[in-house]
């Protein structure tokens, strides 16, 4: 497969099956859809199986508006490819995600990533050690944007 | 230091502050809390993802 493909992927550069998509303002002029990072109560169902972005099962609290916040998204998706099975596109978020001066009094342990330009189209969810907030910041670090710890990697074998 | 608390902005001083972390393979987290008398008022959690936990779907997807 060849490299630049994958990471052309993550960028929508290719439509090989019959897709809507929300219109970009232009199709000349690039521009990033924004990306969003909601957070679910630890007794909510949110999994490889979800397909966007939905309120139930989300926290609420002082301070936290529905949806979450958006995600920093200063870094294009790479591609490498080492051998021709060896391939991997990868993105992580370019800042922490974070959540400021919220309470949030049950326990949450889920942040689902999601696609809020596109119909809130889910990307992934990630889960964490169960949590509340009381009057804080919550903040989520991402792993280091490399081949084997991005956030998001597709990978050939 | 000035600390947001539920009761409003309130002095460090005022407060006891209590330390808390945990690690493992997939996150390093911290966690600050505040008590007034024996009263949360205040809790900030830093959760820093090392790496990609499979449990919600975040592993890598092969094409």
């Amino acid at each position: 497969m060849c490299t630049s493909f994958m990471s052309e992927l993550m960028l929508g550069q290719h439509q090989l099956g019959t897709s809507t998509l929300t219109s970009r303002t232009s199709l000349t002029a690039p521009t990033t859809d924004t990306v969003k990072a909601a957070l679910y109560l630890a007794s909510a169902t949110v999994n490889a199986a979800t397909t966007a972005y939905s309120a139930t099962g989300e926290v609420s609290g002082t301070g936290y508006t529905a949806g979450g916040v958006t995600v920093t998204n200063a870094t294009a998706p790479t591609s490498t490819n080492t051998t021709a099975t060896a391939g991997v596109a990868y993105w992580t978020p370019s800042a922490s995600i974070t959540y400021t001066t919220v309470t949030l009094s049950t326990a949450f342990d889920c942040v689902l990533v999601y696609n809020s330009t596109q119909s809130n189209k889910a990307i992934a969810a990630y889960t964490f050690g169960s949590q509340t907030v009381t009057a804080g910041t919550f903040a989520l670090t991402m792993p280091s944007n490399t081949t084997s710890t991005a956030l998001l990697r597709l990978a050939t074998t | 230091m000035i600390v947001t608390t539920t009761k409003g902005d309130m002095d460090e001083s005022l407060l006891v502050r209590k330390d808390g972390d945990m690690e493992n393979d997939n996150e390093k987290t911290s966690w600050v809390e505040y008590y007034l008398d024996d009263e949360l008022v205040h809790r900030s959690v830093h959760v820093i993802l090392k790496k990609i936990p499979t449990l919600a779907g975040g592993e890598t997807a092969t094409i």
